[in-house]
C-alpha cells in the first residue's frame, strides 16, 4: 500500500509540474504572435524557414554554410535587426511541413520559394508581404525522350511534390488540355528527383527556377530539357504569420531596400561612396541620412546601408545565385527594364 | 455434517463500515485521490482544447470539416475506386483509406505465410536451411524498416525503361513503371461470378461442418472435397456461363510513354509490400519458432511412436497447440505491419497518411487532418485486435 500511495503522489506532482511549465509557455504564444519583432530581438537570432536543399535558393555549401537566393533574405533580415548576418538559425522545411512550422511559431519568416495564393493568405493564416521572384511552372524531360512540347506528354508519368500548388496546377493543366497522366508523388525533393533521374517518371514538374536548379545539379545537365510551356503563375515570396503588421512591414521593406538599391544603382561595392557623396533625395532617404525611415520600422536608420553592404542589392543577389543556373531576369527585371520588380518610394 | 445446513458464518451479515470523513479512513482517502486524479486529467484536457481553439482563433486558421466537401484537385496514382482530381477531399481520403487497407490486408496474409515457413525452416534438421533462415531473420530484423523500403524502391527503379521492358511471357511486362499483367475487361457477369464464388465458399464451409457433425454421430468418415470443389468452382463458372460467358482480354501494350491496359502493380506498392512483408515475417518467424518449441518434446515422441510422419506431426499435433502461444504476439505484429505502412510516404505510395498530409497542407487544417489519420488507424487496429482476440478465445485450450 505504501509504495502505491507514493507513486500516486509522484504522478500528481509530475502532472502539476507539467501543467505549471506548459501554461506560461503556451499562454505567451498569442502575445509572441502580435510582436514577432520583439521576440526575435530578445532571442537574439532569427529563425528562418528555408528549403531542405534547392540549388540557387537554399542549400548548404561544402562548409555547411547555407547559400542561396532565399538565404540572402534571411541574412538581410538578420542584418536589419542585429547588423549581423550570422544571427540566423536556418530551419530546413519540406513542402508539407513549412506552413505548420510558421503557424506554430517555430520559424519567424518563411522565404522558401513559396507561392502566394488566396487560400494561403486567408485560411492558412499567413501573409505574403513581398513577392521576390516571379516564377511559373514548367516541365523537364530527358532529352533522349525527343519531346519538344508539353502537349506531347499525353499518357506520361509525371513526378511531383505533394502539398504544393504545383500538384494542383498539374492536374488543372492536364485536364484543360484533355491529356492523361500518371502521377508519382514523393515528398522529399531528393527522393523525387532521383525517381525522375532513374526513369520512374517521364517528366518532372515544378517551378521553372526549380527545374533549372535541379538540372544544373545533374552530372550532365545537357541530358535534360525544360519544355517551353509555362503553365502557371507562381509569385514566390517570404511569408509571415497573419496579424503582425510590424513584422510584415519589416519583411516587405527589407525586400524593397534590395530592389530600390538596384534601381538607384547602389550596390555592396559602392554603398560607402554613396553614403558619402550621393546627393539624390531618394538615395539619401534610403541610406538613412534623412527622413528617419528606419526608426518608423523599429530598426536603426542605418539598416538599409547595412543590408546592402552585407548582401548586396537585388540584382547582385540574383546574379550571384540564379544567373549561374541559367535563369534569366525575365519578369524579375527592374520595372525600368520592363520587368515586375518595383519598389514603392522610400519616403 | 449435514449438507443442507448452511455454514452459519455465511448467514451472518457483513459488518457495516460507514465512511468516516477522516484522513485516517482508507476508503475516504482513496475516493479523494480518485476525484483529484480525474479532476486533474479532465482539467488538462479541457485546458488543451481551449488553448488550441484560442490559438487557432488568434492565428486566423480555418477550422471545421467544411473542406471535406470541397474539390480536392490532388492527383492520386492508384485507387481501388474510381477517382479523379475533381472529386472531393472526402473521396480522396477514402481512396487513401482503401490504399492503406490494400497494403495492410495483403501484407498481413503474405507475412504470416512467409513468417511461418521461415520459422519452421529455422527449426529444420537441414543445417543449410536452418542457417539461411537464421541469417535472414538476424539481418532483416536488425535493419531499420525505412532503410529497407528505400532499398527495395531503389532496386525496382533500376529495372529497365518501358521500351526495354522485360517480357518473359506474352502480355507480361516488367519495367521501372511496375509489373503489367493481362486482365479481363470487367463486366457485370464477372461481378456475379465473384458473388457466386463467395457463396460457394460459405456453402462449402457449412457442408464440411455438417459432414463432420455426422461423422461425430456415426463414426463414418465422409468425403467432403467433391461437393466443396463443386460449390467453390462450379457455382461461379455456372453463373458466368449462364450470363453468356463474356471473355475479353485486356492485354497491356506499349503505347506512347507507357503501357496501356492490363493490371498494374506499381513499384511503390510492390516496394512497400516487399519491405513490410520481409521485415514483419522475420519477427513472425521467431514467434512461430517460440510457439513450436513451447510444445513439450513428449508430444513429438508420442506422435512418432504412433508412426506419424514429421510433417503430419507438425501440422496435426504441434501447430494446433503452438497456436495458443503464437496468436497473442502475432496480433502485435499485425498491428505493427499496419502502422508501419504509414512509411509509404517516403516512397510515394499514397496511403491515408500521404493523402491526409497533402489535404492538411492544402487546407491548412492540421488538427482535422491528424485527427482523420488517428481515427483511421485506431479503427483498423481495434478491428484487428477484436478479430484476433476472438480467434484467440476460439483456439484456447478447452478445459473440462
Amino acid at each position: 500500500m505504501k509504495p502505491m500511495r507514493l507513486s500516486t503522489f509522484r504522478a500528481l506532482g509530475a502532472a502539476a509540474l507539467a501543467t505549471a511549465l506548459a501554461a506560461p509557455a503556451m499562454a505567451q504564444q498569442p502575445a509572441q504572435n502580435a510582436a514577432t519583432m520583439d521576440a526575435v530581438k530578445s532571442r537574439g537570432t532569427l529563425s528562418c524557414g528555408v528549403n531542405t536543399g534547392l540549388a540557387g535558393f537554399a542549400q548548404p555549401d561544402s562548409q555547411g554554410r547555407w547559400q542561396g537566393f532565399d538565404v540572402e533574405y534571411c541574412r538581410a533580415l538578420a542584418v536589419a535587426l542585429f547588423n549581423d548576418a550570422s544571427k540566423v538559425r536556418y530551419v530546413p522545411t519540406t513542402a508539407q511541413n513549412r506552413f505548420t512550422a510558421l503557424q506554430s511559431g517555430e520559424i519567424d519568416v518563411l522565404p522558401r520559394n513559396t507561392t502566394a495564393t488566396l487560400s494561403r493568405d486567408t485560411s492558412l493564416g499567413l501573409d505574403f508581404p513581398a513577392i521576390n521572384f516571379y516564377d511559373g511552372q514548367g516541365f523537364m524531360v530527358k532529352a533522349s525522350l525527343g519531346v519538344k512540347s508539353a502537349k506531347e506528354l499525353d499518357g506520361a508519368t509525371v513526378c511531383v511534390q505533394p502539398g504544393t500548388t504545383t500538384e494542383q496546377n498539374l492536374t488543372d493543366w492536364f485536364r484543360a488540355s484533355n491529356l492523361k497522366f500518371t502521377p508519382v508523388i514523393i515528398e522529399r525533393l531528393e527522393e523525387l528527383v532521383s525517381a525522375y533521374v532513374a526513369g520512374r517518371c517521364d517528366a518532372y514538374t515544378t517551378d521553372v527556377s526549380g527545374l533549372a536548379a535541379t538540372r544544373s545539379a545533374q552530372p550532365n545537365p545537357g541530358e535534360h530539357v525544360i519544355l517551353p510551356e509555362v503553365i502557371s503563375k507562381e509569385p514566390l515570396g517570404p511569408s509571415v504569420r497573419h496579424g503582425d503588421q510590424r513584422w510584415a512591414d519589416l519583411v516587405r521593406w527589407t525586400h524593397n531596400v534590395l530592389v530600390a538599391a538596384e534601381e538607384l544603382g547602389i550596390s555592396s561595392k559602392n554603398v560607402d561612396q554613396a553614403v558619402a557623396n550621393d546627393q539624390r533625395p531618394e538615395a539619401q532617404r534610403l541610406l538613412g541620412k534623412t527622413g528617419g525611415l528606419g526608426q518608423m520600422l523599429g530598426v536603426s536608420d542605418a539598416w538599409a546601408v547595412n543590408v546592402i553592404k552585407a548582401v548586396g542589392n537585388y540584382g547582385e543577389i540574383f546574379e550571384k545565385h540564379l544567373t549561374p543556373l541559367g535563369i534569366q531576369r525575365g519578369p524579375n527585371a527592374q520595372w525600368t527594364q520592363g520587368g515586375l520588380q518595383y519598389s514603392p518610394p522610400f519616403r | 455434517m449435514s449438507d443442507t445446513a448452511a455454514d452459519p458464518r455465511l448467514l451472518r451479515a457483513p459488518p457495516k463500515r460507514g465512511i468516516r470523513l477522516s484522513w485516517a479512513d482508507e476508503r475516504f482517502r482513496s475516493i479523494i485521490w480518485q476525484i483529484l486524479v480525474v479532476g486533474v486529467v479532465v482539467g488538462i484536457v479541457w485546458w488543451l482544447v481551449r488553448n488550441t481553439a484560442h490559438n487557432l482563433e488568434v492565428r486566423r486558421i480555418a477550422t471545421g470539416w467544411g473542406f471535406l466537401s470541397r474539390e480536392a484537385g490532388l492527383p492520386v496514382a492508384e485507387s481501388l475506386i474510381p477517382y479523379s482530381p475533381t472529386d472531393t477531399y472526402a473521396r480522396a481520403l477514402m481512396v487513401g483509406v482503401l490504399n492503406t487497407l490494400k497494403i495492410a490486408v495483403v501484407g498481413v496474409v503474405v507475412a504470416t505465410i512467409l513468417g511461418t515457413m521461415v520459422g519452421i525452416a529455422r527449426l529444420s534438421k537441414n543445417w543449410l536451411l536452418s542457417r539461411i533462415a537464421a541469417a535472414y531473420i538476424e539481418v532483416v530484423r536488425d535493419l531499420p524498416l525505412l532503410l529497407q523500403l528505400l532499398f527495395w524502391y531503389a532496386i525496382l527503379q533500376g529495372l529497365p525503361a518501358p521500351r526495354q521492358a522485360l517480357h518473359p511471357v506474352e502480355g507480361v511486362f516488367l519495367s521501372n513503371r511496375g509489373l503489367k499483367l493481362p486482365w479481363i475487361q470487367w463486366q457485370d457477369a464477372h461481378s456475379f461470378a465473384l458473388l457466386g464464388l463467395i457463396l460457394g465458399i460459405v456453402g462449402a464451409v457449412f457442408y464440411a461442418r455438417s459432414a463432420r457433425a455426422k461423422q461425430m454421430a456415426d463414426g463414418q468418415p465422409r468425403k467432403v472435397w467433391p461437393v466443396a470443389a463443386g460449390l467453390v468452382l462450379g457455382l461461379p463458372v455456372l453463373i458466368w456461363a449462364g450470363l453468356g460467358a463474356p471473355w475479353q482480354g485486356d492485354i497491356p501494350a506499349l503505347r506512347g510513354f507507357n503501357f496501356q491496359g492490363g493490371l498494374t502493380i506499381t513499384p511503390e506498392y510492390f516496394a512497400l509490400l516487399i519491405g513490410l512483408v520481409m521485415y514483419t515475417a522475420a519477427f513472425i518467424a521467431e514467434i512461430v519458432r517460440a510457439g513450436i518449441l513451447s510444445v513439450a518434446k513428449g508430444q513429438w515422441e508420442a506422435a512418432e511412436a504412433l508412426g506419424l510422419q514429421r510433417g503430419r506431426i507438425l501440422r496435426m499435433i504441434v501447430l494446433p497447440q503452438a497456436l495458443r502461444v503464437i496468436v497473442p504476439p502475432m496480433t502485435s505484429q499485425y498491428l505493427n505491419l499496419t502502422k508501419n505502412s504509414s512509411l509509404a510516404v517516403a516512397i510515394g505510395y499514397q496511403d491515408i497518411v500521404s493523402i491526409s498530409n497533402t489535404t492538411l497542407n492544402q487546407t491548412g487544417q492540421a488538427i482535422e487532418g491528424i485527427a482523420i489519420i488517428m481515427v483511421v488507424y485506431l479503427t483498423i487496429s481495434l478491428s484487428i485486435s477484436l478479430f484476433m482476440n476472438w480467434y484467440n478465445a476460439r483456439i484456447a485450450l478447452v478445459e473440462r
